[in-house]
């Protein structure tokens, strides 16, 4: 029995069989639709995540299995005091596989430890979110139908950004990726990353403004500059547009060039520029129902015959 | 001057650095040990100024020493057959330290989970760094 605790816990090999799956769901819905049928998932949310715990569930029940669970703390028996390893027992009993988001770090890492049906780790604070990582990677591969060779700029809040701290690590797997870090200078890329890229021999450049970088890249995957990140009021004044992705600075970009974001948004990517055939995060959201899809299947090691 | 015996078989450690002697005594976990142990604090030492010393007579097999790696690179270990010193050993970091330190990490699930082990894993052995295997926080400072 497997689980997903870190994006890395699947080689390329699996992640790639993982992708062609989520791709031929994609493509045959139909297919899977009872593939699961008589199987429960059950979502642990001890903290509010609407769109990802929706995520899971619109996958399972795509899959013809059904739903349990909880939407937070309040409502389970956490409230009352009981464990983690308690609580995964108990709806090991109840259902066939779990999806679980916890506000304590490692939290599902000891969910999996006690469990007796496959944990996914649906985000444990700021420290893993797996399947968002595994979003990213599959919307890539398949609108640039290669994960390899191309040059990613990753913008915003490159400090505390789970999102962006994940992606890089899976990138780096994969042959001639190039980094282009763009914050400020408070919210750059944390120094054991960077170590990383350099032991690896990774090329990767920082950049404080993002207009300038624009021309370069394949794809930018951009994330939120939140207000109470910066040390005073005067340098967020002053920074902010910076990481605006508007029309005039898409202009500049190439005409293939990927726009990813995580969700949710807030401002840094205006409005208008949700019209632009390069604008693919809202179509990522789509690919994050299809990799949950595929991973509930692979986890639970169903298999339905794939179509040539 | 304080004069303590020799030890038929066990291990001596030497140049536990002054007043340590009692943590290293408790993360081997000699208190559980039937055996005879000296602690000796705050020994002259020549390069040390002082230092703290551990005699331990028991069978040689029956203690792991890696931990003192992680606690302290600087302790010698004489392995002490029939009364002589035969050997000293070499202390590789171990590749997982249980119950030994604590995550700090306020935001680690050990800082709510009952009864849950405080496990550190050797994550990158040239810069001795150890990581929280739950939330990955990184281990900064030494006992």
């Amino acid at each position: 029995m497997r689980h997903l605790m870190n994006p890395l816990d699947f080689s390329v090999e699996e992640l790639d069989r993982l992708f062609d799956l989520a791709n031929d769901i994609e493509n045959h819905m139909d297919k899977y639709a009872h593939a699961c049928a008589g199987k429960k998932l059950a979502t642990c949310f001890y903290e509010p995540s609407t769109r990802t715990r929706l995520s899971f569930e619109s996958a399972m029940l795509n899959l013809g299995g059904q739903v349990i669970g909880f939407s937070d703390a309040g409502s389970s028996s956490a409230a009352k005091g009981e464990s983690v390893s308690d609580t995964i027992r108990v709806i090991s009993c109840f259902a066939d596989i779990c999806a679980m988001r916890h506000p304590k770090e490692g939290a599902p890492m000891v969910a999996a430890g006690k469990s007796s049906i496959p944990v996914i780790n649906a985000g444990d604070g700021g420290h893993q979110h797996p399947t968002q990582t595994l979003t990213d990677l599959l919307t890539i591969r398949s609108l640039k139908g290669r994960l390899d060779h191309f040059t990613i700029g990753l913008c915003g809040d490159l400090k505390f950004g789970r999102t962006a701290h994940s992606l890089i690590n899976a990138l780096v797997r994969y042959e001639g990726i190039k980094f282009v870090f763009i914050s400020p200078r408070e919210l750059m890329v944390p120094d054991y990353v960077i170590d990383m890229l350099k032991e690896k021999n990774i090329p990767y450049e920082e950049v404080i403004r993002l207009e300038n970088i624009m021309p370069q890249l394949d794809m930018l995957y951009m994330t939120r500059v939140q207000k109470e990140r910066f040390f005073n009021e005067e340098d967020y004044v002053r920074l902010k547009d910076f990481y605006i992705l508007d029309k005039a600075k898409m202009q500049q970009a190439k005409s293939d060039m990927l726009v990813l974001h995580p969700l949710p948004r807030v401002n840094e990517i205006s409005v208008e520029v949700d019209d632009d055939p390069r604008a693919a995060y809202f179509k990522q959201v789509q690919y994050g129902v299809y990799v949950r899809m595929a991973l509930i299947l692979t986890l639970l090691e169903i298999s339905v015959p794939k179509t040539d | 001057m304080l004069n303590v015996g020799k030890i038929e078989e066990g291990f001596v450690l030497d140049h536990i650095k002054a007043g340590k002697s009692l943590s290293i005594y408790h993360h081997l976990q000699l208190d559980k040990l039937d055996c005879t142990v000296a602690i000796i604090k705050n020994a002259k030492s020549s390069k040390m100024g002082k230092k703290d010393i551990l005699k331990v007579e028991c069978d040689i097999d029956m203690l792991d020493l890696d931990v003192l790696a992680f606690i302290d690179h600087n302790i010698t270990v004489n392995v002490i057959k029939d009364g002589e010193i035969v050997s000293k050993k070499e202390l590789f970091l171990p590749k997982e330290i249980k119950n030994i330190i604590r995550c700090r990490n306020p935001r680690c699930i050990t800082s709510i989970e009952q009864e849950l082990p405080h496990i550190f894993v050797l994550s990158d052995e040239k810069k001795e760094i150890y990581r929280c295997k739950y939330c990955e926080e990184k281990y900064t400072e030494h006992l």
